[in-house]
């Protein structure tokens, strides 16, 4: 039925742009360091036979970003932004260690309480807790944004600034360290071998493209990111659609700062989720989603949060030391910039073009033959 | 009057855009004092000759002469440079800044080497009072009206770049009555002056008030230039619209039978709704079946009707009931539950989705109706989607094209089929055949017909008179945002265009 070229179709696929992006880096890899890619199996005392090594550190301590950029995807898709996720995610970190602390509700505090491996709250409840501070912060977003009509940059700044303040008043100032090891399971456990975060993330992943796509969810998301106006003249309730992006991002921040917070043992709510909106942005821009709305796709983000963790580890690897990591950073925004630029494309795209190849490969052996011509 | 009296003579202008010809063999002059109104609707090519004048187009063909010199206008600085000044309608001021800093910005007097803060205050102070206004023009420029702040502008015009022609474009759209009075005194001052003012306006009343000549476009052409004086309201309206009286007259139309009275079920019912500074209170009934026209010019408040109803914009006045329901609560999603569908005026801002298919364009307002949760699947999508191209003959390869690639035409259909899908029992046309070709329109007309034979409420609003007339059996005509008329069964045009120019 479908005519159009494969190579064109793959072309422009959504997956296309930041896939290529992660084979290039990969690439480099398996010239420089081949050992990049060793996956061995380790016997864990405490968590059992898993599978180790770079590739699955990258699914692993990727996957708070993956998850942020899920629910970032959304907001961007609707024009909006979310500059609060890095505050969010110290907020449920926060919240989560709160409730674990075994002196919670207890009058006799001593060290040897605070440090027993024990909670007084149910894990349950611990957790639904830790999403649902996530939620809240995602309405007041969303109520910001969508009933007040505050621009969405400004908006999440609010709690982009005041929200790792709300985390410390949480843990009354202190970086919380956590005892309790089943909550530790999130973000250092393993299910047949592979870690937990990575079932996590397909799961979200997957939930969260059944509430789009079968349901009109995700059309609408994209209509008023389109056109906000002819959507609410076409009778769509514009408002609690963006309210609910927001809400979901924020519950998607929540789930990270989970996994963040049980990965590292601790909450700190000056640096849980450090400069992960940007992060996040980044890789909703690198999947394809425009900055101004529209169409989108969960999975491409979602690729792209793993390009930026590829970076990152390939980055480690070569033994590039942590405080020079940002510049190696900025290199990466610059080449993802450049490739999205519509000019570049273009560029490439004639190049892909057979045809256009051939001219372009007969205008270098021209140029080529004159320059012997006048060398001669 | 003699030739050397001209400020401005433009002779056989010309301009093309892709596909429309914006300009045909327009010839315009402006004498040195005086108030020059220029009429026409919307795409008669007022802006474009302004566009022309102001040197941000270039005619293709045509000359244009200052002071019986002949220039080319290259760019808006260079208008500027020659004497010729506009006044837009959204004010191109700083609000924060003093009203002498608006008037003078740029060209402030400096001494020693920085401003000369009271030199230039006395300046700006006096600039001003040029125009009888008596205002501090230290204080910031947001603390005066819209009024007032157009008045900067206009001096700044004339201050700064000592204009001979001022374009004043649709001055008045924002201001009230006394306002507008005010303006009016300062243009005519000017005017005694020896400043040539061209003043674009949709107001009839106040082209009658300050005006000395109008000169009418209508589709691209010159109609002519008048002496307002001995040009009726009628007349003008009726070279607005593009037909002579006589043609009126004489004009054959189709009859249009609908249901007998009795069996009609009222459906929609407004009691004095309006909405302050909008549309004064109009009572309004719609019944089953029955096609009612909106008749009256740009800005005469057809558009806000339609959004009263449609509950864009909640009024501050009078009733609407719905199905003999009095309605509460105003919005395009309520008026969705009850039945009442909306092709609004604005179709690329306020219409179609252009980066969505055209699939997903017809069945978003279903699907708003419907919810979040019940949602209709792809294959049934374009299964809807496929009966309103077929329907209404739309033209595109599939229903997966986006629809910012079809034409003008074809996009008023995918809207159209947006709403129809919603099957709704009220049906409000703004403009639906606005800027779309012959062929179409009819189609379109014949549409509504139909639907209307089927049981459907339609409320027709359209610039143009006779498809007004063709499809309706009864036409409300509004003015200067009041209904001022109702007419049903027999009608004929010119009563219609007495009653949109007003006062004879």
């Amino acid at each position: 039925m479908n005519k159009t070229p494969l190579l064109k179709r793959i072309r422009e696929s959504w997956l296309f742009w930041p896939l290529v992006a992660w084979v290039i880096i990969l690439l480099l890899n398996v010239i420089f360091q081949p050992e990049f890619f060793k996956i061995g199996i380790i016997d864990d005392p405490v968590y059992g036979k898993h599978l180790y090594g770079n590739l699955v550190d990258v699914f692993n301590n990727g996957a708070p970003l993956i998850l942020v950029s899920i629910g970032m995807t959304l907001v961007i898709a609707t024009g909006g932004i979310d500059l609060s996720v890095g505050a969010v995610i110290a907020i449920s970190a926060a919240m989560g260690a709160v409730l674990i602390n075994p002196a919670l509700g207890n009058k006799l505090i001593s060290n040897e309480i605070l440090t027993r491996n024990a909670t007084n709250t149910p894990l349950p409840l611990i957790i639904l807790a830790t999403l649902a501070a996530g939620v809240v912060c995602g309405l007041w977003n969303g109520f910001l944004v969508s009933r007040a009509r505050i621009q969405p940059m400004v908006a999440t700044l609010i709690l982009m600034v005041g929200g790792r303040g709300i985390a410390q008043l949480i843990t009354n100032g202190q970086i919380m360290t956590i005892y309790y090891t089943p909550y530790f399971w999130f973000g250092n456990g393993y299910i047949l071998g592979l870690p937990v975060s990575i079932y996590i993330v397909v799961a979200v992943l997957i939930l969260s493209w059944i509430l789009v796509r079968k349901t009109s969810i995700g059309l609408f998301i994209e209509s008023v990111g389109i056109n906000a106006k002819s959507s609410y003249f076409s009778g769509i309730d514009e408002k609690n659609v963006k309210l609910l992006v927001y809400a979901f991002c924020g519950l998607c921040a929540a789930i990270a700062g989970l996994i963040l917070s049980s990965y590292v043992h601790s909450a700190d709510g000056n640096n849980n989720g450090l400069d992960y909106e940007l992060d996040a942005i980044l890789a909703v821009v690198m999947g394809g989603t425009l900055m101004s709305g529209g169409r989108f796709s969960l999975l491409s983000s979602a690729i792209g949060a793993v390009v930026i963790w590829t970076f990152t580890l390939t980055m480690y690897t070569f033994g590039v030391p942590a405080n020079a990591l940002l510049a190696g950073r900025a290199v990466l925004v610059l080449i993802v910039i450049l490739l999205y630029s519509d000019q570049t494309r273009q560029f490439l795209t004639r190049l892909t073009d057979s045809k256009e190849t051939h001219r372009y490969l007969n205008k270098l052996m021209i140029w080529k033959g004159s320059r012997h011509g006048t060398s001669n | 009057m003699a030739e050397t009296q001209n400020i401005i003579q433009m002779k056989g202008i010309a301009k093309t855009f892709p596909g429309v010809v914006a300009l045909e063999d327009v010839d315009f002059s402006l004498r040195k004092g005086e108030i020059h109104a220029l009429m026409g609707e919307n795409g008669a090519g007022k802006s474009t000759l302004i566009k022309v004048l102001t040197g941000v187009e270039h005619p293709e063909k045509g000359s244009i002469e200052l002071d019986s010199k002949l220039v080319q206008v290259r760019s808006p600085q260079h208008s500027q440079e020659l004497g010729i000044s506009t006044v837009y309608q959204e004010i191109n001021l700083c609000t924060n800044i003093s009203v002498a800093e608006n008037i003078l910005l740029g060209h402030e007097p400096h001494r020693f080497g920085s401003i000369h803060w009271k030199k230039m205050n006395e300046q700006a102070g006096q600039a001003i009072k040029r125009l009888g206004i008596d205002i501090d023009v230290t204080k910031p420029l947001r603390n005066y009206s819209v009024a007032i702040q157009q008045m900067v502008a206009i001096t700044r015009a004339l201050q700064i770049l000592s204009a001979k022609v001022l374009i004043l474009d649709e001055p008045t759209s924002s201001l009230d009555i006394h306002e507008t009075n005010l303006l009016f005194d300062v243009m005519r001052k000017l005017k005694h002056e020896g400043i040539g003012i061209i003043f674009i306006t949709h107001f009839l009343d106040q082209v009658y008030q300050v005006a000395d000549r109008i000169t009418v476009l209508r589709n691209g052409k010159l109609v002519g230039t008048f002496e307002t004086a001995s040009l009726p309201r009628v007349e003008l309206v009726a070279k607005m619209l593009g037909r002579s009286l006589n043609e009126l007259d004489a004009m054959a139309r189709a009859k249009y039978e609908g249901k007998k009275e009795q069996d009609k079920k009222r459906l929609v019912e407004a009691q004095g709704l309006g909405l302050t500074k909008s549309l004064d209170p109009v009572d309004l009934e719609l019944n089953e079946g029955e096609v009612v026209g909106v008749a009256g010019l740009l800005g005469s408040g057809r558009t806000e009707m339609a959004g009263l109803i449609f509950g864009i914009e909640a009024p501050d006045n009078g009733s609407l009931k719905v199905h003999g329901e009095k309605v509460n609560r105003f919005s395009p999603r309520e008026s969705l539950k009850r039945g009442i569908a909306l092709c609004p005026e604005d179709r690329k801002a306020e219409g179609v989705v252009g980066d969505l298919t055209i699939r997903e364009n017809i069945i978003l307002a279903l699907q708003a109706r419907y919810g979040w949760f019940k949602f209709i699947s792809p294959p049934k999508q374009s299964e809807i989607a496929q009966k309103f191209i077929q329907l209404l003959g739309i033209v595109t390869p599939s229903p997966d094209q986006l629809v910012k690639n079809l034409s003008g035409g074809n996009q008023q259909k995918v809207i159209l089929a947006r709403w129809l899908a919603t099957s709704p029992q009220v049906l409000i046309l703004d403009e639906p055949t606005r800027g779309i070709d012959v062929g179409a329109k009819a189609e379109i007309q014949k549409l509504v017909l139909d639907l209307a034979e089927e049981g459907m409420s339609i409320l027709f609003i359209s610039s143009e008179l006779e498809e007004v007339m063709r499809v309706s059996q009864r036409v409300v005509v509004l003015r200067d945002r009041k209904k001022v008329a109702e007419y049903s069964g027999d009608v004929d045009d010119q009563t219609i265009i007495y009653c949109m120019a007003g006062n004879l």
